[in-house]
């Protein structure tokens, strides 16, 4: 049999910082899908399934060996409009997902920053969006998926017929098994619109004090944070909350794709002044908007989806992107410590995003969410100098007993990751033997 | 007919890239389908994916399109099916191997008979059908190529066979301009589209189109059809017109 896979150079994640080559195999049909792990085994050769490249740093990458790319297996296979359940392979994707259920009333239980993941990434990385609070994470909501796995076969996984498998597979960075297909619960909306109130933020204090109360009332919570303003403005930004609205259409967001970003910014474009203007800039605007207003929410969850390749934006050496969550008692005190020491830096985001999540358990053994504050953060690549940075953040994050995202991280030590994830050897143990990534090797070295 | 009204669309080759790209669209807009190809099991899968994005109807048809004896009993089924009949999409093809073509006479006529010799007889069929039953507000749709446009070292045995399609439409657009309540003939020039068909070439570059971009034009075509040549993606029709243009004794010198 012809092998599936073809050498390609290139391959880089969304932060761009690993370019990469690797075996691709594009599989269309779900027979064809299948049998692609079996086939990279076949090859000795290590394998990872790969979506729309939405992760930041390597979790997504397997230099030197296989990549099972997704994309072409991208058919709904039923959406159940009284039930409310959609069944559909695990390359399409979640911007595909919402164009066609919204006009049905229809929506994701969750949604993250970005619906340009794909339906397995999504369960992969379980991910989460502004109503972890109320909704938990993305693979709450899954009932069921199928795995095919070197060995040949495939497995039918359920959270309560196979919950090991489940679980180590529910943000199990593809690890697991190709998964082929999914089914999903979706939550009825009332429009396709968010009543979007927004409050200015004093300073980090304001954050703490306003962030619960907001949770109990607001289905959608999220806090952007300046991350230049420094001493008594530390933390400065502003708080959105949303609700969907009882009026307006069910009306998906516009399939066009906007403008593109055009080239790789020169590296000088990101300094702290640009920062800090860019920063001031976009505070004042968000508090000069009306406090109620009424949002689509394709403006509302996917703000930067409407500008393709804005990672370009960091430069051709790219970005890192940081993203921890801190339990509830230690959240304060080590949020104020991260923001001061990139304040002091000069480093720092465009947006650096603060949120709450509740206490609704994940499902996965790796799952991300805790009940706490995660604070999101962009880094231009600016070789040991930004690593030192981030390092110096990884100390605060244990000494507070929190945790990084893999699906954002391109550079945490074993170590970092298996104090975060004390039950990472269950997601081991079940891990198929051929599947590996570079983030896997490194974390478990 | 009314053009908001759902379309009854035959997509001959339903398992093309470009076929699944533009049925996709259309059935957002409620159109019907029927898929007619030769593997029954992954059809079964395009018909249930179309089904849950809103078409009321979406059947297959397994058959050999290069078996041109049942053109008009299979879109008469396939009418039948749909209750109607207001466009026929010609996706099916091959691309071949322009060097196994040259020696292999065997592989040159595979690449006449699927793009070309089958073509003809499906393509008559579907124009005899869209004027007995659609007339003005049909359309016979073809997915050709810029290779037809003028033969060059790489791929002529393919680009001729799509050359002709494009001349057959092209003639079918001249009969039809000149009948009263006539549907539209409109014929795809396709550039380089990243498609499985296109696997073993070098990807990547401005040139290269996704078959989205592809299925956007047919949903246009389809529901507001316009002129009878559309270059897919459109920098093609300038870039061909260049191409055209060009004097043999240096065109003849440049490797494409």
């Amino acid at each position: 049999m012809d092998s599936p896979f073809r050498l390609e150079s290139g391959r880089k994640s969304w932060g761009r910082v690993v370019d990469a080559k690797h075996w691709v195999a594009r599989p269309g049909s779900m027979d064809d899908a299948s049998q692609t792990p079996a086939s990279a085994a076949a090859g000795d050769m290590s394998v990872l399934p790969f979506g729309l490249g939405r992760s930041y740093g390597d979790s997504n990458l397997n230099p030197g060996g296989a990549l099972i790319e997704t994309r072409r297996m991208d058919r709904f296979i039923r959406f159940d409009r009284e039930a409310g359940l959609l069944h559909a392979e695990a390359g399409v994707s979640l911007d595909e997902i919402l164009r066609v259920v919204v006009p049905h009333g229809f929506f994701l239980p969750t949604t993250p920053g970005s619906r340009i993941v794909t339906l397995g990434g999504a369960i992969a990385n379980d991910v989460h969006g502004k109503n972890h609070h109320r909704a938990g994470s993305f693979g709450s909501h899954v009932r069921r998926f199928r795995l095919a796995r070197s060995d040949g076969s495939i497995t039918e996984v359920t959270p309560h017929e196979t919950p090991e498998l489940f679980e180590a597979t529910i943000g199990g960075l593809g690890l697991t098994g190709l998964i082929l297909d999914a089914e999903v619960a979706l939550v009825r909306i009332p429009s396709a619109y968010i009543d979007q109130t927004i409050e200015p933020l004093a300073h980090m204090d304001a954050f703490f004090d306003i962030a619960e109360l907001r949770a109990e009332h607001s289905e959608h919570t999220v806090a952007w944070i300046d991350c230049t303003a420094t001493g008594p403005r530390l933390g400065q930004g502003v708080f959105s909350s949303g609700d969907w609205s009882q009026t307006g259409a069910h009306e998906a967001h516009s399939a066009g794709a906007g403008p593109t970003f055009p080239v790789d910014a020169p590296g000088f474009a990101l300094n702290p002044v640009t920062l800090k203007l860019f920063n001031t800039a976009y505070r004042r605007r968000q508090a000069m908007k009306a406090r109620v207003s009424r949002v689509h929410y394709g403006s509302f969850f996917h703000p930067l989806d409407s500008i393709n390749d804005w990672n370009r934006l960091y430069g051709a050496k790219g970005f890192y992107q940081y993203q921890s969550v801190i339990g509830v008692a230690a959240a304060r005190e080590a949020t104020r410590a991260m923001l001061e020491r990139i304040s002091a830096s000069g480093e720092g985001s465009f947006l650096a995003v603060l949120k709450t999540f509740g206490d609704r358990p994940s499902p996965g053994v790796l799952s991300f969410p805790e009940p706490g504050a995660t604070l999101a953060l962009d880094f231009a690549n600016r070789g040991d100098k930004t690593l030192r940075l981030l390092a110096d953040l990884d100390a605060i994050v244990r000494e507070a007993g929190g945790r990084l995202y893999p699906a954002k991280d391109g550079r945490m030590s074993a170590d970092m990751f298996q104090v975060g994830y004390p039950n990472w050897e269950r997601v081991e143990q079940l891990r198929d033997p051929a599947f590996s990534s570079a983030f896997w090797r490194r974390v478990t070295a | 007919m009314n053009q908001t009204e759902p379309k009854k669309i035959v997509v001959l080759g339903g398992l093309s890239a470009m076929a699944v790209a533009s049925a996709r669209r259309l059935a957002a807009h409620g159109a019907s389908f029927v898929l007619v190809g030769r593997k029954e099991e992954p059809l079964t899968r395009e018909a249930q994916d179309l089904k849950a994005r809103g078409a009321p109807v979406a059947e297959i048809q397994v058959l050999d399109l290069t078996d041109v004896s049942a053109c008009d009993a299979a879109l008469d089924t396939a009418r039948e099916t749909l209750g109607g009949l207001d466009a026929v999409l010609v996706f099916y093809g091959v691309l071949g191997d322009q060097q196994e073509a040259e020696t292999s006479p065997e592989h040159a006529a595979m690449i006449i008979d699927i793009n070309y010799s089958s073509a003809v007889h499906w393509i008559l069929a579907a124009a005899r059908a869209l004027e007995t039953h659609a007339g003005q507000g049909g359309v016979l749709l073809t997915a050709s190529s810029v290779a037809g446009d003028r033969g060059r070292r790489s791929n002529f045995v393919y680009g001729s066979a799509k050359a002709g399609v494009s001349v057959l439409m092209q003639g079918l657009a001249h009969k039809w301009a000149a009948m009263d309540n006539a549907p539209s003939a409109v014929n795809l020039k396709l550039g380089f589209v990243d498609t499985p068909m296109t696997d073993g070439v070098a990807k990547g570059g401005p040139l290269w189109a996704k078959p989205d971009a592809i299925g956007a034009l047919v949903e246009k075509a389809v529901l507001r059809p316009g002129g009878p040549v559309v270059y897919g993606p459109w920098f093609w029709r300038w870039i061909m017109l260049a191409i055209r243009a060009t004097p043999a004794a240096i065109f003849n010198k440049v490797n494409l």
